[in-house]
């Protein structure tokens, strides 16, 4: 390859089409977009704006009915448009790689991880032993240590966060110029996701390639990114340095989206979230004006029918007629603030030693161990933890819809539930009901929505015929459906409409507690805020309590009153949600909230949690999270498990270290000056140094 | 404000229509060139079944010695057999045992399957442990034994090829759906159920079966097929349809010693019969199945 082009991608004018039903659908509509050599540019917006398809026309890896309509791509400073089917897979294997979201997917199950690694090198020659070294080289690059076990298993046989560095490791082995990562963290735990944005980070100081970066979380981006595009529609309506756009943003959209997010520790009690009205256009709509402007509060006859340029602002481009009054758009969402809930004294759940344990290979699998908690009218409990923490065993042990092991309790308003669901009382079951993560499973797709409200106000309300009409009209206005949503089946429903349809369900019996199992983690911020503020008001208005798991810490934090952190099945701290959160907290607590990527950039110092959660067959000796505390102190850890001791009246934590020396050791990371982390150096230690 | 969601870039084949999914799967069978090959050799198979005897040039069943074993000729296309009945006439006429027997037995075993797969898929354990292994001993049987069996307990009648090939298939047909209902099973939509205090019977029926109609009707259609062939093999063997039928099978088994002294017509146009129909079935199974799995 020769000299280096100005632009490692650029974009000009690129139109991209989808061919359903017969008719050509755009997609991408004249998008322009450069990034420079070396630079990371973050692609931000909601489901559908065509993301994923801007990282697949880069290398001209459209699905079967797309087709790129006009415009030019230029890899560094090569058209791809011109390349035949040769130079095009030499650019594909050469220049350009890519990350998916999903590790687990993107390599081979049946394939060793050496296999697959070392074949990447065979393509470009170098065969045999010198390939396998190559392949560790990789291997060490990405940081995982002993590679050369690593490079024998299968990738069933590694963990998701290790999954994507392998992934990246895979990309990076043929030193690209372009590294597309197309949502790398997505779906992974908070902690782990940490691990893989510093690795990606720590990479960008060594390699030379250009990012493109694409998610919807507009923290990560803002992290990782020197500057950020937002896509609206298949259009770029705002683009600029990464601290210019989420800071002051010049386009309505942008200003709406980041309103969407809990920030800031906002709490439902502070005021409700913003959210964007209406919809995205449909792929192919015939678009006059601005694209948003339907959505727009500031929206003026010239927005609907004049189309607006790409103004340049000095330095960033925003795509709107009022770019300076952008930061002006009114709420959607009044933020008047749901009332309070009434403290009562009677807890309605109470929960007292339970227990669940599982075979698994002749061991014993304690999921859930030894929890108690209690919950009164109103409140929300929220659930936090990674993955295999415990948390969705809970919410089912509780529902019934799993036996728990003997001895524990389990008590509704007072009354002992019976540990099986098939044993508990209607009344019992109407009580408690769920909000399912997933609502195309949780949904029967062969049902129109009008059966699927209708059968669970028949059973869990008892209603009939007029009554039962009349409650379900009522119950289908306060989720904010409306009628000409009854008649289709679920698929025919966006994710957030479809959740709505799962939460008017589950209230069908005027349940006292619903347990929510990540109900907002498949839907986008605009979506996620929207159900939020609607499960705020349902509480306020029914005094119904919740428990809410979800691994996003803010929205955990915007709806919970009390919070539960658990690790391997126990409660490693509870406690009301602003002390949790505040601190002094369970050096794991204070470990998870340091993973979360912040959007206004005053990271203070990491925490970091090495190694890989322990499996809940072998959990450690001592304190279950001994073997990856950071503030670990000495041998009383590995021995003696702690007890979940009250630190202040209400506020438990599980750890030898005592309360008033947690507050000491915390007290500089909670008041440290924002300083945006160095990326370099700080996680080497102990680790082979890079090839 | 549109209602459907077009999810990121990737636009979903299944919410590119307002079409429900039925309506899809109906698209794209007449799409299909396998297919429509196959449901035109079907029909016109049933066509000959329904207006055969209103067309053909001779009564299938009227003998008449002096021309018997003629060769193909103009006025007899496929010849006659032994006792000098028109082949051809008796070819286009004898879909008509076959056409009743294996549809009606693969309905039965599509009943029977259906019903057994959701019991063992619902409710797994030791129940599903039970009876699959009742049903796998059960196919390890052959076809013809269970025949043979049945026809020396009830007597050789329409009725007793109808119940024996449904019961032996009825197996098959329940492990697909067994699958099935294991998979579905897991969804929420199952907990949600419990969760409203839902009858077994309720949530099989009512829940789960809606789901799994498309690998039943894929599985049904593939034995429809081997229901024929089944059929065919039992005439032959004398253990089904009885004479004076024109039927394939028993046609073929009352004729197949006469090849020996080269009168290959009597056999061969009722062979290529039987091999016309499966061969379509099979063609608009494969259909089904592309159609279902698109």
């Amino acid at each position: 390859m020769t000299e280096k082009a100005a632009n490692a991608l650029e974009l000009s004018d690129l139109s991209v089409a989808y061919r359903v039903g017969g008719r050509n659908r755009a997609v991408l509509r004249n998008l322009n977009l450069a990034i420079g050599q070396g630079e990371a540019y973050g692609l931000v917006g909601e489901s559908g704006c065509g993301k994923s398809t801007v990282a697949l026309s880069v290398v001209r890896y459209l699905p079967r009915n797309g087709s790129i309509t006009g415009g030019a791509i230029s890899l560094d400073g090569q058209d791809v448009m011109k390349l035949d089917g040769e130079a095009l897979r030499r650019a594909r294997a050469e220049s350009v790689s890519m990350v998916y979201q999903d590790p687990g997917k993107a390599l081979n199950p049946s394939l060793r991880i050496g296999r697959q690694l070392t074949e990447i090198f065979e393509l470009g020659g170098v065969m045999g032993e010198a390939a396998a070294e190559r392949a560790i080289a990789m291997l060490n690059r990405v940081r995982i240590s002993d590679p050369s076990s690593v490079m024998q298993r299968y990738p069933h046989q590694l963990s998701g966060g290790m999954q994507q560095r392998v992934a990246i490791a895979m990309a990076l082995a043929n030193d690209p110029t372009m590294l597309i990562l197309d949502e790398p963290t997505t779906g992974l735990d908070a902690t782990v996701e940490a691990e893989v944005l510093d690795l990606i980070a720590l990479l960008r100081q060594e390699l030379s390639a250009s990012i493109l970066f694409i998610s919807h979380n507009l923290a990560v981006v803002s992290k990782m990114c020197d500057r950020v595009g937002v896509l609206y529609a298949g259009m770029l309506v705002e683009e600029g340095s990464t601290q210019d756009v989420f800071n002051d943003p010049r386009h309505p959209y942008t200003v709406a989206l980041l309103r969407c997010l809990p920030r800031g520790g906002q709490r439902k009690d502070q005021g409700r979230l913003d959210t964007i009205p209406g919809f995205l256009p449909g792929i192919g709509a015939d678009i006059k004006g601005c694209a948003f402007a339907d959505r727009c509060a500031l929206a003026t006859d010239r927005c609907r029918s004049e189309l607006p340029p790409l103004y340049d602002l000095g330095g960033r481009l925003s795509r709107c007629h009022y770019h300076e009054q952008a930061q002006a758009l009114p709420r959607a969402t009044p933020s008047d603030v749901a009332a309070a809930p009434k403290a009562k004294s009677e807890p309605v759940l109470h929960v007292e030693g339970l227990n669940k344990t599982y075979a698994s290979h002749g061991h014993a699998l304690r999921a859930v161990k030894d929890v108690s908690v209690s919950l009164r009218p109103g409140e929300t409990l929220g659930l936090v933890g990674e993955s295999g923490s415990g948390k969705t065993t809970f919410a089912r042990l509780l529902l019934g819809l799993v036996p728990p092991d003997d001895g524990g309790s389990i008590r509704l308003e007072g009354k002992a539930l019976a540990p099986r669901l098939e044993s508990r009382t209607d009344d019992q079951i109407k009580a408690m009901q769920i909000v399912f993560q997933n609502p195309d499973s949780a949904l029967n797709r062969s049902h129109s929505i009008r059966h699927l409200i209708s059968r669970a106000l028949k059973r869990l309300a008892g209603l009939r015929g007029a009554a039962l009409q009349a409650r379900l009209d009522e119950l289908v206005r306060s989720v904010r459906l409306t009628d000409r949503h009854l008649a289709v089946k679920p698929r025919q429903l966006s994710g957030g409409l479809k959740q709505r349809v799962a939460i008017a369900r589950a209230f069908a019996g005027e349940p006292r507690i619903v347990v929510c199992d990540e109900p907002t983690s498949a839907l986008d911020v605009s979506v996620q805020a929207a159900i939020l503020n609607l499960l705020a008001d349902l509480q306020s208005k029914e005094d119904v309590s919740y428990i809410f798991i979800s691994h996003d810490l803010g929205v955990v934090r915007y709806l919970s009153d009390q919070i539960a952190v658990l690790y391997l099945g126990r409660i490693m701290e509870l406690g009301p949600s602003e002390a949790v959160f505040s601190g002094p907290h369970h050096p794991y607590t204070e470990a998870l909230l340091s993973a979360v990527p912040k959007l206004d950039q005053t990271e203070t110092a990491r925490i970091r949690l090495d190694g890989e959660i322990p499996s809940a067959t072998h959990p450690p000796p001592g304190c279950v999270f001994q073997t990856r505390c950071p503030r670990k102190i000495g041998a009383i850890c590995e021995t003696q498990e702690p007890p979940l001791a009250e630190a202040e009246p209400g506020h438990s934590i599980r750890c030898h270290i005592p309360y008033a020396e947690l507050a000491r050791l915390q007290k500089p990371a909670m008041q440290a000056e924002p300083a945006r982390r160095s990326a370099k150096g700080d996680r080497s230690a102990g680790l082979n140094p890079p090839c | 404000m549109s209602a459907t969601d077009s999810p990121a870039g990737m636009p979903a084949p299944d919410n590119a229509g307002r079409r429900g999914p039925m309506a899809e799967v109906f698209f794209s069978l007449l799409r299909s060139g396998t297919f429509l090959t196959g449901l035109g050799i079907v029909l016109f198979w049933i066509a000959c079944a329904l207006f055969g005897e209103h067309f053909v040039p001779y009564d299938p069943l009227a003998d008449d010695i002096i021309n018997a074993l003629a060769p193909p000729s103009a006025e007899h296309w496929f010849g006659t057999d032994q006792i000098g009945r028109d082949v051809f006439s008796r070819v286009i006429v004898g879909s008509r045992d076959i056409l009743t027997v294996a549809p009606l037995a693969t309905l039965l075993a599509t009943v029977a399957g259906t019903a057994l797969g959701l019991f063992t898929g619902y409710f797994r354990g030791i129940v599903d442990d039970i009876i699959s292994r009742i049903l796998e001993a059960f196919m390890a049987i052959p076809v013809v034994i269970v025949a043979l069996l049945a026809i020396v307990a009830l007597g050789t009648s329409k009725t007793t090829v109808i119940v024996v090939i449904g019961l032996s298939f009825a197996p098959i047909i329940a492990r697909t759906v067994r699958s099935a209902v294991l998979a579905e099973r897991e969804l929420d939509y199952v907990a949600a159920a419990q969760l409203r205090h839902e009858s077994a019977f309720h949530t099989m029926f009512v829940e789960i079966l809606p789901n799994v109609i498309p690998p039943i009707l894929v599985e049904t259609t593939v034995r429809l097929g081997y229901a024929i062939f089944a059929v065919a093999t039992l005439s032959f063997m004398g253990f089904g349809i009885q004479p004076p039928s024109p039927d394939w099978g028993l046609s073929i088994s009352s004729n197949y010693g006469m090849i020996g002294g080269g009168f290959w017509w009597t056999v061969l146009f009722d062979a290529l019969a039987i091999a016309s129909l499966v061969i379509g079935v099979n063609l608009a199974a494969d259909g089904v199945h592309g159609a279902f799995n698109d």
